[in-house]
């Protein structure tokens, strides 16, 4: 109610001072343009990923191998679906709509994690996935619940409640198929094959080479390093390697005492940038189903107005007479 | 003798600290938004309980009731395997 008039260097005080004291951004403050531009990309590039994250496990639901299975496929895939509800809400409120989101994202204008380029051959795939990728989000998650902006810490602290089951259940289903027969084991070793370096790419660019990253730092909009969380999450998982009896794609891998962490192999970031850049092998076909999908809804959407329109008009009569 | 005018009933929300969600407080009669804010303020704020308040028209909220609990909410019982707490894992797993 009360207007202050400050210059934006004052207003740039304020924001950074409410940062460093560890409080939150809210939607109705005052916040630099590139705070705001780089919350919406960051934030709908996370919800996008969840949605187009329903398609490779999607893929499997008709075909899980025990009425179990598919019911756990079936709950995950439906909370996808609803962090990327979550995450389109809590971006709206920086000002832009979700149409945009979505054209954005149809566009190619827009990214989604590059994962979900990659294809689900096998049914050890969608436990690799449930283990590898959740659990690669889990961790990058974990750390967003601290970040800056209030609405996207609260959708964070939502999502990872909901998200603990998700990977539990991929290690379980892992877990079942390396105790199984040879064929089985050989087909959970195919998929931590195939899904390995995606998940360690998961965590986007070296620190060095992040061209966000400082300032995301100094906004806390991130709070942990891209190399940081991609060493907890590695340190994390090799232990659940082992108990599997598989063996992760690298050479190079090794506990080093001195740093109390594993060494690990170098990234082919080549292969990261052909995929993110849209060459990946899935990268079309993901894209093209969202837009098929999006426009056999679109009857829907339409049906909703004119019934909310004929309602209305049906209660002004009825008020009217 | 039906032409007595309410003043609308307003549903009152407030933060209580930047981060954390606006919570129900509570309610009051005002003729329109802006005032119901100031009477907010003064009604449930008085010792700084907030940092935002919101005020919205209690018409204007739509909410399940106690007796749709069954359709609302049933479906939910058996689904156990929505919970981490349904997945055994070995002992030495930790972290997950």
């Amino acid at each position: 109610m009360t207007q202050f008039e400050l210059e934006t260097d004052e207003l740039e005080q304020v924001f950074q001072k409410r940062i460093d004291d560890e409080q939150k951004i809210e939607p109705k403050d005052w916040m630099p343009e590139a705070y705001r531009q780089n919350l919406i990309r960051q934030m709908s590039q996370h919800a996008h990923s969840e949605i187009i994250g329903m398609q490779p496990e999607g893929n499997w639901i008709g075909r899980a191998p025990t009425l179990r299975r598919k019911m756990i496929l079936l709950a995950k895939v439906q909370d996808e679906g609803g962090h990327g509800l979550y995450l389109y809400s809590a971006t709206e409120t920086l000002g832009i709509t979700r149409e945009e989101m979505v054209a954005a994202l149809q566009s190619g204008a827009a990214k989604y994690a590059s994962i979900f380029n990659y294809p689900s051959l096998t049914w050890a795939d969608i436990g690799a996935i449930g283990w590898l990728v959740d659990g690669a989000a889990i961790v990058n998650q974990i750390s967003l619940q601290r970040t800056s902006y209030g609405p996207y810490a609260r959708a964070m602290v939502k999502i990872c409640k909901e998200e603990s089951f998700h990977q539990r259940q991929g290690y379980e289903s892992l877990v079942a198929l390396a105790k199984g027969s040879t064929e089985q084991k050989a087909m959970a070793q195919d998929a931590l094959n195939r899904w390995w370096w995606p998940s360690l790419m998961m965590f986007g660019p070296h620190d060095a080479e992040s061209a966000n990253s400082a300032r995301s730092m100094r906004w806390k909009i991130k709070r942990k390093s891209n190399d940081e969380l991609r060493q907890a999450f590695v340190d994390q998982t090799i232990p659940q390697v082992e108990f599997l009896g598989l063996r992760v794609p690298d050479d190079d891998l090794l506990w080093n005492e001195e740093r109390g962490h594993y060494d690990f192999g170098a990234i082919d970031w080549d292969e990261f940038a052909r995929v993110i850049n849209g060459n990946g092998i899935c990268n079309k076909q993901r894209i093209a189903h969202h837009k098929k999908v999006h426009e056999q809804g679109s009857w829907v959407r339409e049906a909703m107005r004119v019934h909310m329109r004929k309602v209305q008009d049906r209660n002004r009569i009825k008020e009217a007479s | 003798m039906s032409t007595q005018v309410h003043t609308p009933l307003y549903e009152v929300f407030v933060r209580s600290k930047r981060g954390l969600d606006h919570k129900h407080v509570g309610s009051l009669h005002a003729e329109g938004p802006e005032q119901a804010l100031e009477y907010a303020r003064d009604c449930y704020t008085r010792r700084s309980e907030g940092v935002s308040i919101w005020v919205v028209k209690s018409g204007d909220i739509t909410c399940s009731q106690e007796e749709d609990a069954a359709s609302f909410y049933d479906p939910m019982e058996d689904k156990p395997y929505r919970h981490a707490t349904h997945y055994v894992l070995p002992d030495s797993i930790k972290n997950m």
